[in-house]
């Protein structure tokens, strides 16, 4: 087997002098979805973040496409190719939709209005508030502009925290299906999920965390079906 | 009719069309408090002390071109002078951020540590500019000084009450709009203006799009010292130049910005006009005002409501009330 499109491996680290990551695993291919489930504070976020470059590793190595990208920072792994959709603030909130989509497309030097459609197709509702500030929707709503944002880069890899937090279930399907819709066109998407059910049936890959580390490591579907899993993680 | 007529006059011409130039004067001025606010999350102490300095670049430079023969006609020669007083104020403001505000910036210093920092940058420019100029009294409005004379209006209309329009106030409130429009266009038009108010909506994210923060900071102090000079350059011309005077405006110029709601542009732009209307309007003399709307009433006193020392009192207070109503400022503040 090759290694994995991106990895996080063996990371160490955290916010301060304590570590909050103890050697740390994660990874994903192109067109796979890998979904991190775990408790509150387990440090999900914070393993996103340091996949991301936003926090300092003492140990381990993050590699996209089997270069070594540790010394990159957040904004040189944008342009490698990386998208990140933060947990909080992932909306310019007095910009327009239109705008953050347009903020999204930063870096980019080409003409990127084709982007623009293909993201409005994948989530029809922003065309329609393409005009109003990102702050006036609602919470789901929010949530694909975030999306959106991040991939008016086109990104090879899309790196979300919690993209259904406070959706109702409804939208929460339709967010999961258009996630997969994303999958579908090749990029790598690396999840936190709070809904952890629902997240690993649609998950080629699951990582459990517990207190910054790996506790268990399978396929959705395996993971779905691991008794002890269901039973601490998934609520019976 | 005829009385109700000329107090009219007389209120547009020591009211309305001295505050409206006043008001553009102090919009100005709260624009660049209020970007740097947005952008760099610090009141900026030094601000007045910018205004006076782009103003001298300016006058330095009209001088120059003065003595080579060159005016602007009918218009001041500072006009011409302008983009050189920007320049200055543009390289002044960017030495100071590199030589002080930049190494706050790295640290991540709390707003407070900036302002004390501006405070100093304040001494520092106000120093300057006392050494290279003067304390004194400078005027160096040029070309022709009225648009409407009063006699000429009294002539035209036959009224008893003259109304002056002096071409500086024109003048003022011309550019003033020129440049709130142009100012307008680029935060919500251009793809660096966008940045900018993407910036001080959510810096964090900012980042992770790509946008480049030292581009965001250039942007930042090029516009706000832009605007410094365009404002002290105006407020000269249509009274002074004194190097006190600007530092006196910093008061009247934050309360524009606060009781606007700071980093709202609009609000600085409303709050500018809101606080000189009450400055002129409550230190006007009413006494000739009511004479002519009410036949046959002899005022004892002025009927002034507050004597003209007090006029900076009228932005406390305005400040104060405004803060107690409505803390966030007439228009909700913060981001840009
Ligand atoms: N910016 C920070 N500075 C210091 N400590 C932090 C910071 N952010 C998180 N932590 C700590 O790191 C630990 C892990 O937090 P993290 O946000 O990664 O958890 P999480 O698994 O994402 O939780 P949740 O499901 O609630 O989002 C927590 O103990 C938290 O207190
Ligand atoms: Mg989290």
């Amino acid at each position: 087997m090759s290694a994995p499109y991106l990895i996080g491996e063996g990371m160490t680290g955290g916010y301060g002098a304590a570590d909050i990551l103890h050697s740390c695993t994660l990874s994903v291919e192109k067109g796979e979805i890998a979904v991190i489930v775990g408790p509150n504070g387990a440090g999900k976020s914070t393993a996103m973040k340091a996949v991301f470059g936003m926090l300092p590793l003492r140990e381990g190595e993050v590699r996209l496409g089997n270069e070594v990208i540790n010394s990159l920072t957040p904004q040189e792994r944008v342009r490698a190719g990386m998208g990140f959709v933060p947990q909080t603030g992932n909306v310019f909130t007095s910009l327009t939709v239109r705008e953050n989509l347009e903020m999204g497309a930063f870096i980019r030097e080409d003409d990127f209005s084709e982007t623009m459609d293909l993201v409005f197709e994948l989530f029809p509702i922003l065309a329609e508030k393409a005009a109003q500030p990102a702050g006036e929707l609602s919470g789901g709503q929010r949530q694909q502009v975030a999306v959106g944002r991040a991939l008016m880069t086109k990104p090879s890899v899309l790196m979300l925290d919690e993209p259904t937090a406070g959706v109702s279930p409804i939208v929460m399907d339709e967010l999961f299906d258009k996630i997969l819709e994303v999958a579908a066109t090749g990029i790598a998407i690396l999840m936190v999920e709070q809904n952890a059910k629902q997240a690993l049936n649609i998950a080629d890959k699951g990582f459990v965390m517990v207190q910054g580390r790996n506790r268990f490591t399978d396929t959705g579907e395996a993971l779905l079906a691991d008794p002890e899993v269901r039973r601490s993680f998934l609520g019976g | 009719m005829t009385d109700t007529l000329n107090a009219l006059v007389l209120f547009a011409n020591f009211v309305f069309v001295p505050g409206l130039a006043y008001g553009s004067q102090l919009a100005l001025g709260a624009l660049g408090v209020t970007l740097i606010y947005a952008v760099l999350r610090f009141s900026n102490f030094a601000h007045g002390d910018l205004m006076a300095f782009g103003a001298m670049g300016t006058i330095l430079f009209t001088w120059v071109l003065q003595g080579a023969g060159i005016t602007a006609g009918p218009l001041p020669t500072a006009l011409l002078a302008l983009p050189v007083g920007i320049l200055g104020a543009v390289i002044l403001s960017l030495i100071f951020d590199r030589t002080v505000y930049r190494f706050y910036r790295a640290q991540r210093a709390p707003p407070v540590v900036f302002v004390i920092a501006s405070v100093g940058v304040m001494f520092m420019i106000n120093g300057i500019v006392r050494l290279v100029i003067g304390v004194g009294d400078i005027r160096f409005a040029d070309g022709g000084r009225f648009i409407i004379r009063a006699r000429e209006f009294r002539e035209m209309t036959g009224l008893a009450e003259g109304l002056a329009l002096r071409s500086t106030q024109l003048i003022t409130v011309v550019v003033a709009l020129v440049v709130m429009v142009a100012l307008f266009y680029f935060l919500n038009r251009s793809r660096m203006g966008k940045a900018m108010r993407a910036y001080s909506d959510n810096e964090d994210l900012a980042l992770l799009s790509g946008i480049n923060p030292d581009r965001v900071v250039l942007y930042t102090w090029i516009i706000a010292a832009a605007l410094a000079t365009i404002a002290g350059t105006l407020y000269g011309l249509d009274k002074s130049f004194k190097p006190f005077t600007y530092f006196q405006l910093l008061l009247p110029i934050f309360a524009a910005a606060i009781v606007g709601g700071i980093g709202n542009p609009f609000g600085a732009i409303a709050g500018g006009y809101l606080i000189a209307f009450s400055e002129v309007t409550v230190t006007y003399l009413y006494r000739k005002f009511f004479t002519y709307l009410i036949p046959g009433w002899e005022p004892e006193g002025l009927l002034q409501l507050l004597s003209t020392e007090y006029k900076f009192a009228v932005s406390f207070v305005i400040l104060v009330v405004v803060l107690l109503i409505r803390p966030t400022g007439l228009f909700r503040g913060k981001t840009i």
